[in-house]
């Protein structure tokens, strides 16, 4: 039996195919691992349902051979609602949550044959960068276990990186899937708003939310995608759109090199980021500098568009529908502000704050509405952009992994939303963008390169993607602390 | 248009009632702090000349497709409930609201 050698979901899948490994093995060794994990990368581990949905799979294997994603180990994002296993987002509101249904992605990776081992941690309600937001703890980069594996996605990124799962879903606002996968050396894609179902998907902010595939390989995330994305009649800004590829075609392509991305960069991200546009002009890709003017704006458009949205999501957590309820009130509004009070914890109590500020009366113009009209402005340099060149090629985060505690330590919670530099623009376009590894500081820490693309470009990126992976090792490096 | 000199204690106590969220007294300086924070990073804003650039809401220019009109969906009551924290009868219960 040779699953400590399998390290991808495509090897996994593979293996299942050759029957080299059973869906329970696969399952055990995952389950093993995820006991002896040191990251407190999951919320909630489904160890007798996983292995009584291997036991199923390999049934399935043996009558009809390998399929999809039969046998397959993956995790969910702690946001992503599983009927019978409890969703909490993270927050000590959904402590006890379980929901009645599941989420569209949910249901069609469950019926692709995708075996749960678990759901992963994560900042609360997806609102950080760093994992350290969430009710149950802080998630630990398996890089360097006194370090954040950035966020909001940092259980499944920590997950995948520490080889507790080939794979795993993830949640994407302003680079909740970008930004983690970049701290701990995998992969992971923001699809196209409106790609990927945001049905049963907890609300954050509504116009940017977008669930991703996160996994160590461009190949993983392409198997994943595929049976993630679709048109869904139950999620109203759901798109139709053409499938992603079974593979992607490699020819030459025009790269643009946005000079606002890279003023003052840290040269311990400067340094990667050069030999990765190396690697593409040896593939035979142009490199072309472009200009993204606004991109300056877009940490403060993102934070009052997204705050206004989760204000406004987060109105529905009442404490009498579900969630948390606080005790011993004697009046409706006592019950609102109490169970909500007791329920959120400190970062997204700032959050709605920020929302209802932008979104009240004698603000909405200055804040809300001139937000919205920089976010024009930031998706009109995109698009102009890609009347120039065919994707772009910019670093997921200004620096590597931090220290734990020292956003706090600084008592500025605005020094974290300045993370997110690099990955809200595309989020605040509706763009799709992948972040995968390539390079390492000397300590080692892992650095990641994004490439954005146009609407409903994934193939493309993903084909870019791939080819870089084929010349280069970085997604396969793993994590000293971890290794088997 | 500078809009930071607005806001102040008052205005927290404002922000709170309209959000329905109770703040701990402990909690408060240090969120009122870092609103202000926040509030300084937002109205970088006010920097850019939008005249004439219409807001946009949705990232996407597409129309919605609809679908049929259908009923699609069952009510399942006890089901969907099952959640909540306080139910009797299929009713939801609340502190009273009327004397």
């Amino acid at each position: 039996m040779v699953v400590e050698g399998i390290a991808t979901l495509t090897a996994a899948r593979d293996a299942l195919a050759a029957k080299a490994v059973s869906a329970a093995e696969l399952a055990r060794h995952h389950l093993r691992r995820i006991a002896a994990d040191r990251t407190g990368s999951f919320i909630t581990v489904c160890e007798e349902r996983a292995l009584a949905e291997a036991k199923a799979a390999d049934a399935a294997i043996a009558e009809d051979g390998q399929r999809g994603l039969l046998g397959v180990p993956i995790a969910h994002k702690d946001v992503f609602c599983t009927e019978g296993v409890r969703t909490t987002c993270a927050s000590k509101m959904l402590e006890d949550f379980v929901a009645p249904y599941d989420a569209t992605v949910v249901a069609k990776l469950k019926a692709a044959g995708a075996v749960l081992l678990g759901k992963t941690n994560m900042d609360e309600f997806a609102m950080g960068s760093s994992t350290e937001t969430s009710h149950f703890g802080a998630t630990r980069n398996p890089w360097d276990l006194g370090r954040v594996p950035g966020g909001s996605s940092g259980g499944s990124a920590a997950a995948v990186a520490a080889g507790l799962t080939p794979g795993a879903t993830g949640t994407d606002t302003g680079g909740s899937v970008r930004h983690p996968a970049a701290f701990c050396g995998i992969s992971g894609l923001k699809p196209t708003y409106g790609r990927v179902s945001r049905f049963g998907l907890v609300a954050f902010a509504s116009s940017l939310d977008q669930g991703g595939p996160m996994a160590r390989s461009v190949a993983d995330l392409r198997i994943l995608l595929r049976h993630m994305e679709g048109h869904d009649s139950r999620d109203s800004t759901s798109a139709p759109m053409r499938p992603t590829g079974s593979s992607g075609a490699d020819k030459p392509l025009t790269i643009g090199v946005p000079s606002e991305y890279f003023e003052d960069l840290d040269s311990g991200i400067a340094a990667p980021l050069e030999e990765a546009a190396r690697t593409f002009a040896r593939l035979g890709h142009r490199l072309r500098a472009i200009a993204l003017p606004h991109t300056a704006f877009a940490v403060p458009a993102y934070y009052v568009v997204a705050s206004a949205e989760a204000s406004t999501n987060l109105a529905r957590f009442d404490g009498v529908r579900y969630g948390h309820r606080a005790q011993g009130v004697d009046s409706m509004e006592a019950l609102y502000r109490q169970s909500r009070g007791e329920g959120f914890g400190v970062e997204v109590k700032r959050r709605i704050l920020t929302g209802t500020y932008a979104l009240s009366v004698g603000y909405y113009d200055a804040y809300y509405r001139q937000a919205q009209r920089v976010r024009r402005l930031i998706r009109q340099d995109f698009l102009d952009a890609f009347a120039e060149v065919d994707a772009i090629l910019t670093p997921v985060t200004p620096c590597v992994a931090f220290p734990l505690g020292s956003s706090e330590v600084e008592g500025d919670p605005t020094t974290l939303y300045k993370q997110d530099a690099f990955t809200v623009p595309a989020s605040l376009s509706g763009l799709p963008a992948l972040s995968i590894p390539c390079g390492a500081t000397r300590h080692p820490l892992p650095v990641g390169l994004q490439l954005i693309g146009p609407h409903f470009g994934e193939d493309r990126l993903l084909a870019l993607g791939e080819a870089f992976q084929r010349e280069t090792d970085w997604h396969l490096r793993t994590p000293p602390a971890v290794a088997t | 248009m500078s809009t930071r000199s607005a806001f102040s204690a008052a205005a927290v106590d404002k922000l709170l009632r309209l959000s329905a969220l109770e703040l701990p007294d402990a909690e408060r300086p240090g969120v009122e702090a870092d609103l202000r924070k926040i509030i300084d990073l937002i109205d970088a804003l006010q920097a850019v000349d939008t005249s004439g650039v219409a807001p946009l809401a949705h990232p996407l220019a597409a129309s919605q497709p609809l679908r049929a009109d259908e009923a699609t969906e069952r009510v399942e009551r006890d089901r969907y409930q099952s959640g909540a924290p306080a139910v009797r009868d299929g009713l939801y219960l609340v502190p009273r609201v009327l004397e």
